[in-house]
């Protein structure tokens, strides 16, 4: 077997896996897992998108969630009765993409000369400024409803079907959530395609290189200003895919979603997966759905097995473990889960 | 012989400290020239400002016929003017061969949207991009390592794959920021006839070296600064000769 078959048949054995999982387990753990697998695939395509910003070209980024805020708000004010609107998902998410690939631009200009710890208390401002204009653009017109949210945001609806609503197919019935997640999942597959490629291209290797050491990358021919523009725009892009997919899904957005701990858990998705790895990072986006998701749900049941009551606090416990965990990562393994290979050698010698 | 660089009361401080003080030099198509001088003369600093790293605070520098205005960097690297580092600046995680193609940044041209769908052009540049990236790994004579991650290298591989990386943008000028230092005798000597080989091929290089047999048995004209001034300029034997140049480096180390 040639190393080319093989690796279509490891496409199509993950295909295969990805097509089943709702399935499977829909009929084996219920729905609201489902809907956690949409999650991760939503927080994928957040981590893939930051993965360009941070992983490749090395640019710390706090503010990214703001990218998803703006995708999200312009779903939530094009898609809903707020405004009266009602623009189909076809138009709204590449709009969405576009707006948040210029906020990216925009944000970035000024950052342009920062590095490390200034760029990400200047980009942790940026992402709050635009969270606290979400909360505020209630008056003296209100645009965004202020804290109060968008409620009955039109729901993403594909050749007439609203996903929101189950099908029966081949005698099986998909319910909402799983038609959701097989829109997700192939739009967090092309996201994947589209990050591959530009890793290992001329614009991926001069992100790199700027990562690596500026002065060099300029002195190289590397037009260091516009290649970190394109490294925000590009993440901001997915981000704001996302975005407005988070939107249509929840058919609800408020301010509320698109705080600082929302963007130092996709940062946290990174960097446990490992930078610039993208089955690094993808590792880190299902884990740091999955599993706290999981410790939820498990935490309480099994504290009233063992001791025959709720000692701790399910939630406290869960950050408490989270916080643990993240240290002993960064311990152990500071590249990352999954990094790179090449980082891995070196942290084996 | 043409003039390729021709610097005019190039200026530059930092606070009180005066870098470079009215340095002038001309360099010559495809000549090798020295720039020499005690710790601290500015020699890496001349090369910071000709490179566009730094801004100069006077002066004027034409290039190849062409005024170089306060440039940034990857114009004067387009404009054809390579350098090297005196503590080398590699891509370390990136593999030898990654370095050089990085090098070609500015000789080609794919965007986003080439990256994403690899249209032929994109893979045709691509492909002449790696071919070329080894034909110049070849050339320093590490094509060996082509594979391996550049913190990875030997220190006298490191400095020729800047090297190599340097010439991926095709330039007119090289230039070399203390290539010898560190290196043994051997490799030394390998580094000579790399450099005398580049001259062959009708590259101008500028060389800042400590080593003074080295610089003697290469350069064709030498520049000497001392406390950011031009004291001497000459062919080696002369500026060997120089009692200014000997008050200088003796004045230096006493
Ligand atoms: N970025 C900088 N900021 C402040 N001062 C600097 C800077 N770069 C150089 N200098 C100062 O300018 C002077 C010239 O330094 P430069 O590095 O050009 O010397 P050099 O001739 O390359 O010396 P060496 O042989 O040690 O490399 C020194 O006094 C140095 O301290
Ligand atoms: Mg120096």
């Amino acid at each position: 077997m040639t190393a080319k078959h093989r690796s279509w048949l490891g496409m199509a054995l993950i295909g295969t896996a990805l097509a089943l999982a709702p399935i499977v387990v829909g009929a084996s753990l219920g729905n609201a897992w489902v809907r956690v697998l949409d999650f991760a695939a939503l927080y994928i395509m957040l981590a893939l998108g930051l993965n360009i910003v941070v992983g490749f070209a090395g640019l710390l980024d706090l503010g990214y969630i703001a990218f998803y805020a703006v995708g999200a708000y312009l779903y939530a004010l094009l898609a809903s009765p707020h405004f009266g609107i009602h623009w189909p998902v076809w138009a709204v998410l590449p709009l969405g993409a576009l707006v948040a690939g210029i906020f990216g631009v925009l944000l970035g200009a000024p950052t342009l000369r920062l590095r490390g710890d200034y760029l990400a208390i200047v980009t942790l401002g940026f992402g709050e400024i635009i969270r606290i204009f979400l909360n505020n653009l209630n008056t003296p017109v209100n645009i965004t409803n202020g804290p109060k949210g968008i409620a009955r945001i039109d729901a993403i609806s594909l050749f007439g079907q609203p996903l929101s609503k189950s099908v029966d197919f081949l005698g099986i019935t998909f319910s909402g959530v799983m038609l959701y997640y097989y829109l997700f999942v192939v739009l967090a597959l092309g996201i994947v395609f589209v990050g591959i490629r530009l890793q290992d291209s001329r614009i991926g290797r001069a992100w790199v290189a700027i990562r690596e050491d500026e002065v060099a990358a300029k002195a190289c021919g590397i037009n260091t200003r516009n290649v970190k523009l394109l490294a925000f725009a590009m993440g901001a892009t997915f981000g704001g895919v996302s975005g407005g997919l988070f939107a249509g899904f929840q058919e609800f957005v408020s301010p509320e979603s698109f705080g600082l701990m929302e963007s130092i858990m996709v940062l946290c998705m990174v960097v446990l997966g490992g930078m610039g790895h993208i089955p690094g990072v993808i590792l880190g986006g299902l884990m740091l759905t999955v599993l706290p998701e999981a410790f939820r749900h498990g935490a309480g049941p099994m504290q009233q097995a063992v001791f025959g009551k709720v000692l701790l606090d399910p939630e406290a416990l869960r950050m408490l473990l989270f916080g643990l965990a993240l240290i002993a990562v960064m311990l152990y393994r500071p590249a990352g889960l999954w990094p790179e290979p090449r980082h891995r050698r070196e942290l084996a010698k | 012989m043409t003039v390729l660089l021709e610097a005019r009361g190039v200026t530059k401080h930092f606070g009180g400290v005066q870098a470079l003080k009215e340095v002038s030099l001309t360099i010559r198509q495809g000549e090798i020239y020295g720039l020499i001088g005690p710790n601290g003369a500015g020699k890496t600093t001349f090369f910071n400002v000709l490179t566009g790293l730094y801004p100069r605070d006077g002066g004027e520098i034409s290039f190849g016929g062409e005024t170089l205005r306060l440039a940034s960097p990857h114009e004067v690297a387009k404009a054809g003017i390579a350098r090297t580092f005196q503590n080398i600046r590699l891509f370390a995680n990136m593999t030898a061969r990654e370095n050089v193609m990085v090098g070609r940044h500015v000789r080609t041209r794919a965007g986003v949207v080439g990256a994403v769908f690899r249209d032929r052009r994109t893979r045709d540049e691509e492909a002449a991009l790696r071919r070329r990236a080894d034909e110049l790994l070849r050339y320093v004579g590490i094509e060996h390592r082509a594979d391996d991650v550049a913190r990875h290298l030997a220190y006298g591989d490191q400095r020729r794959l800047e090297i190599a990386r340097a010439l991926a943008t095709d330039p007119k000028l090289l230039a070399l920021d203390e290539p010898a230092a560190g290196m043994n005798a051997t490799e030394t000597a390998s580094l000579k006839s790399l450099i005398e080989g580049l001259r062959a091929d009708g590259l101008t290089v500028l060389l800042i070296e400590h080593d003074v047999r080295l610089v003697m048995g290469l350069c064709d004209r030498v520049a000497v600064l001392d406390y950011g001034e031009k004291i001497a300029e000459d062919v080696p034997i002369s500026v060997q000769r120089n009692p200014k140049v000997i008050e200088a480096y003796l004045g230096g180390s006493a």
